[in-house]
């Protein structure tokens, strides 16, 4: 298990979900988790993902999600959960 | 599990608050380089940089893509120059041979810097020392990368003044020398008290004698972090200040600390220390100058600067130290200058002298630090500064360290761009009176009664 966040923020519109959830499948990322909020008019989703039967390592897979990100108008981010756990908890 | 907000808090500190890595700083020891002919000195020493560090820049990168945390520098500190050339270099101009294999071995392996072209001379000065002090001015103006330090005191030794005498000659010719580039040299060469042998931040940067051959040592930064925390808590009294400005160390020193063992891991090589200092840049809202406005200055320089600059660079370290297995370094808040664009508006606006800055150093992790004075500013008169600044350092058991720059041919009022990380600054006045029969007089200035532990 290598557990990965996904964020998505910005302009809410058509497909975002899809666009992403299906570039994970083609990459073998099984999503574990997903929420979302609507904040001020922006799109926020969080996924925690597991990346690790992905044969994509996770910066290759961050700089493509990103692009996919540009395409659409979002900003999409993907960062190993480490960083999170390590400023946040004990 | 982690939340979105909490994903969001760290991902808006990395966006909109200029949180990042400071530097990945790798040690390297030299000693096993020492060679008695100076070729093949310049061979060893180019040939362990560029093994040991080969992996340095590419496994930054991969860290950052991993992590989405910005790891603005990766570096190298080498042990100190002085000890290394010694028995190969006869003249100032051996010791040059070794700054340009420096940074030709940085440029390959492709670090922004490389320090430790340094000398160690707190109690007095070898022949190896002196030729290398002697040879910085024309080192640093046919080098990019290469920054260089010199040790003049310490708390246990006392100052050497001979070297601080040296040392004011050596920082107005390293002007002369770069004048073409308003002086950049200066920007490189820092004059230390009680120098840590495990500091990550350039210009200061060595890798001590006490080390393990290599080691990874990881300075963090992010005053825009800790100045966006405290716009929460305007107008609340200093125990929810305090307390902010430590919760919010913790969490950034939490990241260093990450990167830090991580990068050890990849590298195999030992992770040292996690330097926890504030460090400002010239970009906007990443500034220290700015925290100390929002803790309630109208500039800093105010009455009332001193004493909040002690209460952030303690509750620096009191959040850091709990989030890191080892820290070290300088650790606090930095005040350059032209590295700080509240500082120079500060300085534009008359808020903050030389004088005021000088006491802010009593109570800040490092000393006088990327200042523009008149390039005619007289050598004594650097030396006599360089002293002052020594003996905060010696009698407070604390590093001080000197970094002035002299541009040649500009005066007070007039401006000087660094340009990068270097930014810019007005050229700051200087006290007129004369201190040339004290420096003149030669000798050290012995160690204070505290030093005497024992």
């Amino acid at each position: 298990m290598q557990k990965t966040i996904i964020t998505v923020v910005g302009q809410d519109t058509v497909g975002i979900i899809a666009k992403v959830c299906t570039y994970l499948a083609n990459n073998k990322v099984n999503i574990l988790d997903i929420s979302q909020t609507i904040v001020q008019g922006y799109f926020n989703m969080m996924m925690v993902a597991d990346t690790a039967d992905s044969p994509k390592e996770i910066g290759e897979l961050s700089n493509e999600l990103a692009q996919i990100g540009d395409e659409i108008g979002v900003a999409i981010r993907c960062q190993h959960e480490d960083i999170f756990n390590k400023m946040h908890r004990i | 599990m982690i939340n979105i907000f909490e994903v969001n808090e760290t991902n808006k500190m990395i966006e909109q608050e200029n949180l990042d890595v400071r530097t990945i700083t790798l040690g390297i020891s030299l000693m096993d380089c020492i060679d008695s002919d100076l070729e093949t000195l310049n061979k060893k020493v180019y040939d362990k940089i560029t093994t040991v560090a080969k992996d340095l820049v590419k496994t930054g990168k991969d860290i950052e893509n991993k992590y989405g945390i910005p790891i603005v520098n990766k570096r190298i500190s080498i042990t100190p120059m002085a000890l290394i050339g010694g028995a190969a270099c006869r003249t100032p101009e051996d010791y040059v041979t070794l700054a340009k294999t420096l940074d030709n071995a940085a440029k390959t392996v492709g670090v922004n810097f490389i320090g430790g072209y340094s000398a160690l001379v707190s109690k007095g000065m070898t022949t190896s020392d002196e030729l290398l002090i002697r040879s910085i001015p024309q080192a640093l103006a046919c080098t990019d990368r290469v920054c260089s330090s010199i040790n003049v005191g310490s708390t246990k030794c006392g100052i050497n003044m001979d070297a601080v005498k040296l040392m004011g000659e050596i920082v107005h010719e390293t002007a002369e020398y770069t004048k073409e580039n308003d002086s950049i040299g200066c920007a490189k060469l820092v004059v230390f008290c009680n120098a840590p042998d495990d500091n990550p931040f350039m210009a200061g940067a060595f890798h001590g004698v006490t080390e393990a051959d290599a080691i990874i040592n990881v300075g963090v930064s992010g005053p825009g972090v800790v100045k966006v925390a405290l716009e929460k808590v305007r107008g609340e009294n200093f125990e929810v200040l305090c307390e902010t400005i430590k919760k919010t160390a913790f969490k950034i020193t939490r990241v260093g600390q990450l990167v830090a063992q991580e990068a050890s891991k990849r590298l195999g090589i030992p992770f040292g220390i996690i330097d926890l200092s504030l460090a400002p840049t010239p970009a906007i809202g990443d500034s220290v100058a700015g925290i100390l406005e929002e803790i309630g200055l109208e500039y800093a320089g105010a009455p009332g600067t001193t004493a909040a600059l002690a209460l952030l660079n303690d509750q620096v370290k009191k959040g850091g130290v709990m989030a890191s297995s080892y820290v070290g370094g300088l650790s606090g808040a930095f005040i350059p200058v032209s590295e700080d664009q509240g500082m120079i508006d500060a300085v534009e606006a008359g808020a903050l002298s030389l004088e005021k800055l000088e006491a802010m150093t009593c109570v800040c992790s490092v000393g006088l630090d990327m200042i523009a004075i008149p390039g005619d500013t007289k050598e004594t008169t650097i030396s006599g500064i360089i002293a002052d600044e020594m003996a905060i350092g010696m009698i407070n058991q604390k590093t001080t360290a000197v970094r002035l720059i002299p541009v040649i041919g500009k005066g007070v009022g007039e401006r000087v761009e660094f340009g990068g990380l270097l930014g810019y600054a007005p050229i700051m006045p200087v006290n007129q009176y004369s201190c040339d029969a004290f420096v003149n007089r030669g000798g050290r200035i012995p160690a204070p009664i505290h030093s005497f532990k024992n």
